[in-house]
């Protein structure tokens, strides 16, 4: 019995990964319809760069992580700016096509950098420790920490979003891009700060990733698989639906794990089939098609 | 002086040509209207003027500048807002975000939410509804207090009694001489030439992407308006 509530509460924290994964995913759906093909390749490319100044420097994962994360943000911003508000428009085609073309360059210059071997952050004492609730049962202080820190910057997300103007101005770009601009809004810097954003919240993601496992050049793919599971199982356009996305993902991950160690990753796709059958628009639906 | 002054102003939709040499003049504190079939290719004008549509040829002056390589935001920032054609609310936006949303540019102004809502008392009641949640006329309020929100120099108006009940076209129309008192100029497009000739100073009729008629409403004749809507 304990060995199955220690499965759930594991898959439950590992929700908390998923959705600081997914929301970034989710933004930059929500605001610019951009699908980013390398969004998994960004959170790898944070991992190695928290990798590279703790190697490098002796800094600690958290001291990396406060260098690291608003340096993606800048090149989250820049990348946009330069580079991605100039593929918008009516073609979906385009925007999917060059972040794809980035998760091969990002892929390919982490190889050349840093080899095809895996590597890892270590937390040191941290990074196994626990806190014992009686009883055989026990949470992870790693996990808790990464659900905590996904909690809060979805809470300050939602915060942003409803009482900010930069917040109500994403909100009404997501809901009409021209109209926005009849406002005095420069769609096009609100736009570059939206993949600031996302790519902030996707290198704590990266960074939470190295400190939990191994990561090699090549498995940005895979976590995008992951992050985009989490975003259609809670609903496109739902904040807190990536939460609920990404915590029943780990789950389902966690169970299928424990009947069989191969199993984990399969029952996580077919969780997310059953979603997808039973409720193509997800738990929690905010956005409108259109 | 001229607010507002068209140039040989033309227009396109990809290869489709929308607007041939328009020129057109408004005067601060003016209220102008534009009358014309549908397709004649008003919205187009009010359109290249906010920026969203490129200018073809010929040039826009608003206040003594070009407007014509200006973005959309930086056009509004000089004190252009348009309420456009359906209203075009933000549904995920409460009334009063949407309200706040027109006050994006920080222009220096005396319209605030409070004055929006002196204005429309009835908004007040739905500010924390969803904007699309409202009755149309209601919808229209919201549209025309968030283009005031924003603190213009000239309000531009696109088709204000679309799809409402003469009632309400009543109620919105009657809310325009005070916008108007405060020295807003006015450009209104006006599917309701009846509607358009009451409010307006001078009217401009457009057809197939020209200026058919200009006049003061009460020189035009029935029979001058006819032929320069219909070309008949």
């Amino acid at each position: 019995m304990a060995d199955w509530i220690n499965t759930l509460l594991q898959g439950l924290l590992a929700g908390g990964l998923y959705a600081l994964l997914a929301a970034g995913l989710s933004l930059s759906f929500g605001v610019m319809r951009i699908i980013n093909i390398a969004h998994g390749d960004f959170a790898i490319l944070a991992a190695y760069g928290a990798i590279f100044l703790v190697g490098s420097f002796g800094l600690n994962p958290v001291e990396a992580m406060i260098i690291i994360v608003p340096l993606m943000a800048g090149l989250g911003f820049a990348l946009q700016r330069g580079i991605l508000n100039r593929t918008l428009g009516s073609d979906v085609l385009r925007p999917l096509l060059v972040t794809f073309g980035f998760s091969i360059i990002i892929q390919n210059l982490l190889l050349q950098g840093f080899s095809a071997d895996s590597q890892s952050l270590t937390a040191g004492s941290f990074g196994t420790a626990s806190i014992p609730l009686g009883g055989d049962i026990a949470i992870g202080l790693m996990p808790l920490t990464v659900m905590a820190t996904a909690v809060a910057v979805l809470a300050g997300m939602q915060w942003m979003f409803n009482h900010t103007m930069l917040g109500r101005a994403f909100r009404a770009a997501a809901d009409d891009a021209e109209a926005v601009r009849l406002m005095g809004v420069n769609h096009r810097h609100i736009y570059a700060m939206a993949m600031g954003l996302a790519m902030a919240m996707v290198a704590i993601a990266g960074v939470f990733l190295a400190l939990q496992t191994t990561i090699a050049p090549t498995d940005g793919p895979q976590h995008l698989l992951y992050a985009f599971e989490a975003v259609i199982i809670g609903g496109l356009g739902s904040l807190w639906g990536t939460l609920v996305g990404g915590v029943i993902l780990g789950v389902a991950q966690a169970i299928g794990a424990k009947f069989n160690p191969g199993w984990g990753i399969l029952a996580g796709h077919l969780c997310f089939l059953a979603v997808l059958v039973a409720k193509p628009s997800g738990l929690f639906p905010t956005t409108r098609d259109r | 002086m001229n607010l507002l002054e068209a140039e040989n102003l033309t227009a396109f939709y990809g290869d489709f040509q929308a607007l041939y040499g328009i020129n057109l003049h408004l005067k601060e504190g003016e209220a102008v209207a534009l009358i014309g079939s549908n397709g004649a290719g008003k919205s187009t004008f009010l359109r290249t003027i906010t920026g969203l549509l490129p200018v073809g040829g010929g040039d826009i002056q608003f206040a003594g500048e070009s407007l014509a390589k200006r973005s959309a935001h930086r056009i509004v920032a000089r004190g252009v807002a348009l309420v456009p054609e359906g209203r075009r609310l933000f549904p995920s936006l409460s009334v009063e975000e949407n309200l706040r949303m027109g006050g994006y540019a920080k222009r220096k102004g005396p319209w605030n939410l409070q004055r929006v809502y002196n204005l429309f008392p009835i908004l007040k009641e739905f500010a924390k509804r969803p904007g699309t949640a409202l009755s149309g006329g209601q919808q229209q309020m919201v549209a025309i207090g968030r283009a005031l929100m924003s603190n213009p120099r000239l309000l531009m108006c696109d088709e204000l009694s679309l799809g409402l009940a003469p009632i309400v076209i009543r109620d919105i129309y009657a809310a325009l001489p005070s916008i108007r008192a405060e020295g807003i100029s006015m450009l209104i497009v006006e599917q309701d030439t009846g509607q358009a000739l009451r409010v307006a100073d001078r009217v401009y009729c457009f057809q197939e992407g020209r200026i058919s008629l200009e006049g003061r409403p009460a020189d035009l004749t029935r029979e001058q308006i006819s032929l320069a809507y219909f070309g008949v």
